[in-house]
């Protein structure tokens, strides 16, 4: 095999799992530390700048970092990253002063924003610092869309929301409450410089079986939810069936729980391991008694005297393959299931009445506009789209990097700049070396299994809807649970001429995954290894030939656990660990390296 | 050395011996030595043979003398009996331990000061004995412990690494072997694992004194240029006369090997050492011939490694005393002890 190129950014970035798999990269083995360190502002800072809601993200993110972690191959459980977030925002003194503020003097370019949510309110973070006027529209009369509508207060209490809103509007956005954009085209004809559509997936799907409109005891989910937050809605009948097993069906059956329900079953169409809900998030509604009864596929709404008294279902029968796959599926029964109420909670969709269809922006057949994934620029030039808006339902996480990326193209297409152009990701390496036998990180290998987060008790939580149930890490927890991070962005860094083959790093690798083999075509070498290889798609290692016996070094990253013990007995130093932070570029580097590129021209 | 110890993980690419232990079971204490010290690399293949052998740990006796080498049985088998003798008298030591339980494997790790200056004569004798163990010699040319002078395996030519010239015939443990005797002979590298785990499976199956020379470099005192026992030295003028695959007694030889050139060599327990010979004019029960092939290619300053010289037929010390088959220690106390009255009879005979 040839040389690993590690001087590609790409290398060491796909080391680092959870912030590889962190849409918006955040550097987490870094803010663990910065916790480890009791420097929570810090740590809160650090997170700030990539996923700009750390408080909101500790408590409801949808954690892409978790199921990555090396953690999790190493033993079970992943590092409870998404909590030790929470930790930092919880505990951080005022941060006011390091927050980005906007200058006094405008740049001359006015944006529009639709929606007052996590994509809006990031491309705003982002823009304001950079001098340009923010005017948001907000068809509600509070912000935070679908985090505050959809996500029940006892998860994400309204004050964490607000702090971290006010933080961005605060800088001086001008913000529209109560003013839904009914018009696309009255938009643009304000004569905004650019338009930034973060509006969300608002539209809840719904099931069209007999007796659906029969009844105003069948809710659509993410309306009903919407109508509990703002208070309209306080009771719900003792018996509720939920239909749908993702996030939202969880974050229903636990609020009917406490509007008044003793008896919630969440009904699901197909067996367990096929549900879109985290399992975490199923854990927590099971721990509240809420019975999740699969193979059940609704057939119909049962009515007496024009009341809704429950739902037959279809019993499903599903063959699976060895891959896991469904490969056929019948009917073997029915089932009724007597109900107070039905919340339907399977799927959204976004939805644009308001955009006129002969401007410009494309849609496609689903009705989902045309947005490229790179610029988030809608066919329409200066019609940017983000965050559920742009490709449909995904997550906070995954909102606040589409507003990053979109500020980006904003602020090019307002310079006229090419919105292709933009600035690669880099990588610095920086030796962790401190002394012989110190490193600038906690190196050894904690062995404590996962904390468990403690629960406010089942029997307090029900008495108010906005009781949060996550009572956050005591501080032994974070003691620990900070130590379980691997360090992965502490990078192993190997130089092969100086490399005396020795064989000290094998040795003393306590997951063995290191070789020196002789090289080979990809299929032999990696037979040849110590440890088989798991995982094919975690990056793989080899360096140049050695210069005694021209075989080469070979790792496989999957299980390195960074405890530097390769580099502690290598006698001269061709192991070393460095620490890698990885350089995101954002729209005011973006804007900086621009500008210098102008004032390169005109010199 | 470090400060951390290494982190016992089971993960899921670690597999399971034949007692359902895995390999960091067959590990030790932390080691102590220098980064990148030979007889680390040493240590490791050891812990590899014991557990590829399906040996548990409480049926090894390790023992040791005086030197960094003599050090290194803390460092593998954790669970197994050891001694740490004083210097150079490891093989009296390992001498009563078998003679008490013959059952046990004996593995003794001395170094070139340990066996080839100060326990010289030791050394010769357990040769002589024929003693059932594994005595690896891990050898680096100096006095590592005590910064680095000559010693006696150094060889002429070498420098130290301040620049002073060796001008002292070196004692080579494997010639010496050879012409007192010994019956398992064997050099080898710390660097070359795939060599040296099959030699060392090899000799603790072997009944009778198998030798294993391993060279083994001192990475801080004598790893530099003009050394004769540096990695880049040995890696360069390392010359394998023989390769030996080693076979447990269960499993077929499935390796093809062409007629003449593969050898196999029936071990006591059943096992098997295929030798291959790498050179034609080798011939591993040849002693004189065998003798003299190492002598002229070390004239050229080409060091042979391999199993160089087999003999099974040789009883081993429990074969010429002609001791009972089950170990002394489990034979009960009143036929070890006959009793003062036949003690009386026995000295009434020498009157």
């Amino acid at each position: 095999m040839k040389p690993t190129k590690t001087e590609d950014t790409e290398y060491f970035h796909q080391v680092v799992d959870c912030q590889w798999g962190c849409p918006a990269h955040t550097d987490v083995p870094e803010y663990i530390r910065l916790i480890a360190l009791g420097r929570f502002s810090d740590a809160y800072m650090l997170n700030r700048g990539s996923n700009v809601f750390p408080g909101i993200l500790g408590r409801v993110c949808d954690r892409p970092c978790e199921p990555v972690c090396r953690r999790g191959r190493v033993e079970d459980k992943p590092v409870a990253i998404c909590r030790l977030k929470r930790v930092a925002a919880d505990n951080r003194g005022d941060i006011r002063s390091r927050l980005p503020v906007a200058p006094k003097q405008k740049n001359g370019k006015r944006i529009a924003l639709v929606g007052a949510g996590c994509a809006s309110l990031t491309v705003v973070n982002d823009l304001m610092p950079l001098g340009y006027e923010c005017v948001i529209y907000e068809a509600l009369d509070k912000t935070g869309g679908l985090m505050r509508t959809n996500i029940p207060a006892f998860r994400l209490p309204a004050s964490v929301l607000d702090e971290e809103i006010d933080y961005i509007v605060d800088m001086g956005a001008d913000l529209r409450l109560n003013t839904p954009v009914n018009s696309m085209r009255e938009l643009l004809d304000e004569g905004y410089d650019a338009v930034f559509v973060g509006s969300g997936a608002p539209k809840g799907k719904n099931l069209n079986i007999p007796g659906r409109n029969d009844s105003d005891r069948i809710h659509v989910g993410i309306q009903w939810l919407e109508s509990v937050a703002f208070g309209h809605t306080e009771s719900i009948g003792k018996k509720v069936l939920i239909i749908g097993v993702g996030n939202t069906a969880m974050d229903c059956c636990r609020t009917s729980l406490r509007l008044g329900a003793d008896d919630v079953k969440v009904m699901a169409r197909k067996p367990r391991g096929f549900f879109k809900a985290s399992d975490w998030e199923l854990e927590d509604a099971e721990e509240e008694r809420v019975e999740i009864v699969v193979n059940h596929s609704p057939r119909e709404f049962v009515l007496r005297d024009g009341k809704l008294v429950g739902m037959m279902f279809d019993l499903m029968d599903y063959d699976i393959d060895d891959n896991g796959r469904i490969v056929d599926s019948r009917v073997t029964g029915e089932k009724f299931f007597p109900c107070d109420d039905v919340v339907l909670a399977i799927g959204q969709d976004n939805a644009f009445p308001w955009i006129e269809r002969d401007l410009g922006i494309e849609f496609d057949r689903w009705e989902v506009p045309v947005v490229d994934p790179v610029t988030f620029e809608s066919t329409l030039s200066g019609v940017f789209f983000g965050g559920d808006a742009a490709f449909g339902p995904k997550n906070i996480i995954w909102a606040v990097e589409h507003g990053h990326q979109a500020a980006i193209s904003i602020d090019k297409y307002c310079r006229a700049s090419p919105l292709t152009e933009r600035l690669p990701r880099g990588v610095n390496l920086q030796s962790a070396k401190m002394g012989i036998h110190e490193w600038s990180y906690s190196n050894d290998f904690d062995p404590s299994a996962r904390r468990i987060m403690p629960h406010v008790d089942l029997k307090r939580r029900f008495k108010k809807l906005d009781i949060e149930v996550e009572l956050g890490f005591t501080a032994e927890q974070v003691i620990t649970e900070v130590e379980r991070c691997l360090n992965c962005d502490i990078q192993t860094v190997f130089t092969d001429n100086l490399c005396i083959e020795c064989d000290a790093c094998i040795d003393i690798c306590p997951v063995d995954c290191l070789t020196i083999a002789p090289n080979a075509d990809e299929v032999t070498l990696k037979q040849n290894l110590k440890a088989p290889v798991l995982e094919p798609t975690q990056p793989f290692f080899v360096s140049g030939p050695l210069k005694h016996t021209a075989r080469v070094m070979v790792k496989d990253e999957n299980l390195c656990v960074h405890c530097g013990l390769c580099a502690e007995r290598c006698p001269t130093a061709a192991w070393d660990m460095q620490k890698s932070t990885l350089n995101i570029p954002y729209a005011l580097d973006e804007s900086a390296e621009d500008m210098a590129r102008c004032q390169r021209k005109a010199g | 050395m470090t400060f951390i110890a290494k982190p016992k993980i089971v993960h899921k690419g670690l597999s399971r011996n034949a007692l359902g232990l895995t390999i960091r079971d067959y590990e030790g204490g932390m080691s102590t030595l220098c980064a990148g010290c030979g007889h680390d690399s040493v240590t490791s293949a050891i812990v590899q043979a014991f557990f590829e052998l399906d040996i548990p740990p409480n049926q090894v006796a390790k023992l040791s003398g005086i030197g960094c080498s003599s050090k290194t049985p803390a460092y593998f088998l954790d669970a197994s009996h050891g001694f740490n003798a004083v210097h150079g008298r490891m093989p009296s030591i390992a001498t009563g331990a078998s003679a008490a339980n013959r059952k046990l494997y004996l593995i003794g790790v001395s170094g070139d000061g340990d066996s080839l200056s100060i326990g010289l004569g030791q050394f010769s004798h357990a040769l002589r004995r024929n003693l059932d163990m594994l005595y690896i010699i891990e050898n680096n040319g100096v006095y590592g412990l005590t910064k680095g002078q000559f010693s006696a395996s150094a060889d002429v030519g070498t420098k130290a690494k301040k620049g002073e010239v060796n001008e002292q015939q070196p004692i080579d443990p494997v010639q010496m072997a050879m012409a007192q005797g010994g019956t398992f002979v064997a050099r080898s590298f710390s660097g070359d694992k795939d060599q040296l785990v099959p030699m060392i499976k090899a000799g603790i199956r072997h009944k009778g004194f198998g030798l294993i020379d391993v060279l083994s470099p001192c990475v801080t005192f004598n790893d530099h240029e003009d050394s004769t026992k540096s990695y880049a030295y040995t890696r360069r003028f390392f010359h394998p006369a023989v390769h030996a695959d080693f076979v447990p007694p269960a499993e077929e030889i499935r390796t093809a090997y062409d007629d003449g050139e593969a050898m196999p060599v029936e071990m006591h327990d059943g096992s098997r050492i295929v030798l291959r010979k790498v050179s034609d004019q080798y011939n591993v029960h040849n002693r004189g011939a065998a003798l003299d092939f190492i002598r002229s290619h070390h004239r050229r300053g080409e060091i042979i490694t391999g199993l160089l010289y087999i003999d099974e037929a040789e009883p081993d010390m429990h074969g010429i005393s002609r001791t009972p088959d089950a170990p002394l220690a489990q034979v009960p106390f009143e036929e070890l002890c006959p009793g003062s009255q036949a003690m009386a009879g026995l000295q009434e005979r020498f009157r």
